[in-house]
């Protein structure tokens, strides 16, 4: 089906995929390098009866797609660093209240204005810690547009599996890169749709109250349930409550329902991974500089394999252990101070042979830039 | 149906402090909605944070309570989703103005299907007793020792300017006019605000030496006049009640229907 | 129009907060307050059914039934 082949930006992708998971209601704001977003989906949204609505500031999109999920769409926003700053509070209030909903974050220099047209992976740690208090977070990313659109599409897919916000960490490069895009037919890539209770009319509804498989079945709003929805921590109907029980059994569970799933949720691939005692664990556009070295490398017949993460949070710390165990050096290469680097640390058996390599200059990483850490680490001089 | 079949009784009494004039704005709306014969399955309540927003809890209406300031983003989500639904948004002076402000003026200049409440008390009550950007200059609060010197806004004129298609003002003393001006706000088809004075005997009253909720409510009696009466003509300084706005515009989820339209047409051809 | 003609008053004690806005607005002082600081009817034979008590509640802890007297139609 040669339609189906397309030549797109990685943020063109990222609508692909997110049409394809169902999305039928997107609130956005104008912010490079992620508008293109945006701008894609005001003109195919409402092609298929979907809404598209630019609000007033980055705030207020993210309350509005809390809103619509509500009623029972499947909704998505796409911002980059001030503007993923800004909806930190709502993120929160997605998270407590447990509302399905996809962050779509193309990452730019920061912090403040930073580096706007300039790639960087500066905000992995604001996306697990950026909203205020104790919770769990989905996090996902890609390096190339056939896996952008793939993350995508499971970001839609976690959001309603966890009833919680997923963020997709996409970075500028690869949001605004153009390649080869294949887009697979309808039901090749799984879909998991909005759980709604079976409860009908009249019976007590519990919005609050997981099943046995740890899942929360919804109800729209403007359906048979009329329930409450807060920020507060609250009880199984979704009213406030401080009861000591109440509020640690939700937090708990908050933690639990992701934590406790990181086998599910951990996604990843293995480039030359078999016997690599050298391991570069790399994730976005600084994975593929990652890859050519290793498929270098390789030739040569170095042991040299890339990790490369897609989901970074929950961290998936049990598999990079797993992975690394025989590792002579683990070089993790990313664009920022070592924000994932510190996490691979703590969690491998000997953080002393994990070392980093990065850029924080607004350029890509250059196969250059981990050659010249790798002679030093394989004692080849400076 | 009687007002009663349109709460949570199991949540009440309620948590407003005696006499707090949020109370009568719950009632008068319980017999807006009432009057109007409305199917609780269509109403949705959405609300920010502060006094006022606790009123979510206690109607048995699709209830969101959000984050402070932003009840209206997320109404506007809510609406544009699923436009059969009836929007009603209570919001404190402080929630809708002060953080919620920037959403205040953008829901009306899109002029969606909501009805927004501005439960007005000039105050923040939750968190003390602090100045409101409904104060006005002149008021003792928490924060304002020396009295405040904050002008205030006037709700009407910026709901208005902003473009809003219904815009009203009553108060929690007249509670027949706030019942009649709520019906008709309800069924607006447009953005319709409606400014309520309500009283806060607890942190406004006490502070500003206005005296008890009863001796609050005369002041709204005392201090107001409709539209179109003697008393506003003989004292202009009195604030005016009434309907200021009933204008037939076109409204946002309506405008997008044919946006939908015009897309579809454009990818058939 | 028929003319309305009081049932009683059912006052609600667990929501009344003892404000005394029914009292103090009360057109025909029907209302007073009890040594609890709860409302109660001690004059509902002056009671016009106004309503506005009711009306004006913060609790809706105030409800006056009343029938409609069809004698004065």
């Amino acid at each position: 089906m040669t339609e189906k082949i397309k030549f797109v930006q990685g943020n063109e992708a990222c609508v692909e995929g997110a049409l394809y998971a169902g999305v039928d209601f997107f609130a956005g704001y104008p912010i490079t390098p992620s508008t293109e977003i945006a701008e894609v989906l005001s003109k195919r949204l409402p092609e298929k009866g979907g809404k598209f609505i630019q609000m007033e500031d980055e705030i207020a999109s993210m309350c509005a797609i809390i809103g619509a999920s509500l009623t029972g769409h499947k909704v998505m926003t796409a911002t980059s660093g001030p503007g993923f700053s800004l909806k930190q509070e709502a993120l929160g209030y997605a998270c407590m209240a447990e509302i399905p909903c996809v962050i779509v974050n193309v990452q730019r220099g920061g912090p403040s204005t930073g580096n706007p047209t300039h790639v960087s992976q500066g905000d992995i740690n604001q996306a697990r810690w950026g909203t205020h208090g104790d919770h769990s977070i989905i996090a996902l990313t890609a390096s190339n547009h056939q896996d952008v659109f793939a993350m995508t599409v499971d970001a839609f897919n976690l959001a309603e599996t966890y009833r919680t916000p997923v963020v997709l960490l996409f970075d500028e490069a690869v949001g605004h890169m153009r390649e080869k895009l294949i887009v697979p037919e309808a039901g090749e890539i799984a879909r998991v749709d909005r759980l709604r209770t079976s409860l009908g009319k009249g019976v007590d509804y519990h919005p609050y109250l997981p099943r046995e498989d740890g899942r929360l079945p919804m109800s729209d709003f403007g359906g048979d349930h009329r329930y409450n929805v807060t920020g507060l921590f609250h009880d199984m109907w979704g009213f406030p409550s401080n009861n000591p029980k109440v509020v640690s059994g939700l937090l708990h569970h908050l933690n639990d329902k992701i934590e406790n799933n990181v086998h599910n949720i951990t996604r990843y691939k293995e480039h030359f991974m078999d016997d690599a005692e050298y391991i570069l664990i790399s994730y976005g556009s600084s994975a593929r500089s990652a890859i050519h070295i290793a498929t270098n490398r390789r030739a040569r017949g170095e042991k040299m394999g890339v990790l490369e993460l897609q989901s970074l949070w929950p961290f998936p710390e049990a598999m990079i252990r797993e992975k690394c165990a025989n590792a002579k050096a683990v070089l993790v290469v990313e664009m920022n101070m070592g924000q994932v680097m510190r996490h691979v640390k703590a969690a491998v058996d000997r953080p002393e042979n994990v070392f980093l390599v990065n850029r924080i200059d607004g350029k890509l990483i250059t196969p250059t830039d981990i050659k010249s850490l790798l002679r030093v680490i394989q004692g080849r001089g400076v | 149906m009687s007002v009663k079949e349109y709460i949570r009784e199991r949540y009440f009494p309620h948590m407003w402090c005696p006499g707090c004039g949020h109370g009568t704005i719950l009632n008068s709306l319980l017999h807006a909605v009432d009057q109007l014969q409305l199917d609780k399955k269509d109403l949705v309540m959405t609300s920010g944070i502060g006094c006022s927003a606790r009123i979510s809890g206690y109607v048995d209406f699709h209830s969101l309570h959000t984050i402070h300031g932003r009840a209206l983003a997320f109404a506007t989500g809510v609406k544009l989703s699923k436009p059969e639904l009836k929007l009603i948004v209570p919001m404190g002076d402080g929630d809708a103005l002060a953080i919620g402000g920037n959403h205040f003026i953008h829901a009306a200049r899109r002029n969606i299907d909501i009805t927004a409440i501005v439960m007005n008390n000039r105050i923040y009550g939750m968190t003390g007793g602090q100045f409101s950007p409904l104060s006005g200059a002149g008021k003792k609060a928490t924060t304002a020792p020396y009295s405040t010197i904050d002008s205030a806004f006037d709700v009407v004129k910026l709901a208005t300017a902003a473009g809003a298609s219904f815009v009203a003002r009553s108060t929690a003393y007249h509670v027949l006019e706030t019942i009649d001006i709520l019906k008709k706000a309800i069924n607006h088809k447009g953005f319709s605000v409606v400014e309520i004075l309500s009283q806060c005997p607890t942190h406004y009253g006490r502070k500003n030496k206005e005296g008890n909720a009863s001796q609050m409510l005369k002041f709204q009696k005392d201090t107001t006049a409709k539209i179109g009466s003697k008393a506003l003509e003989k004292n202009p300084l009195l604030i005016p009640r009434g309907i200021f706005v009933d204008n037939d515009v076109p409204e946002y989820c309506q405008a997008y229907d044919e946006v939908i339209e015009r897309a579809m047409k454009g990818r058939k051809a | 129009m028929a003319r309305l003609k009081l049932k009683e008053h059912v006052i609600n004690r667990d929501w009344c907060k003892g404000c005394g806005i029914c009292v103090d607005f009360c057109p025909k002082q029907v209302l007073e307050l009890d040594s609890k600081e709860k409302v109660i009817a001690a004059r509902p034979e002056d009671c016009i059914c106004c309503k506005l008590c009711e009306l004006r509640c913060p609790d809706l802890a105030i409800e006056v039934l009343t029938d409609r007297d069809d004698k004065n139609d």
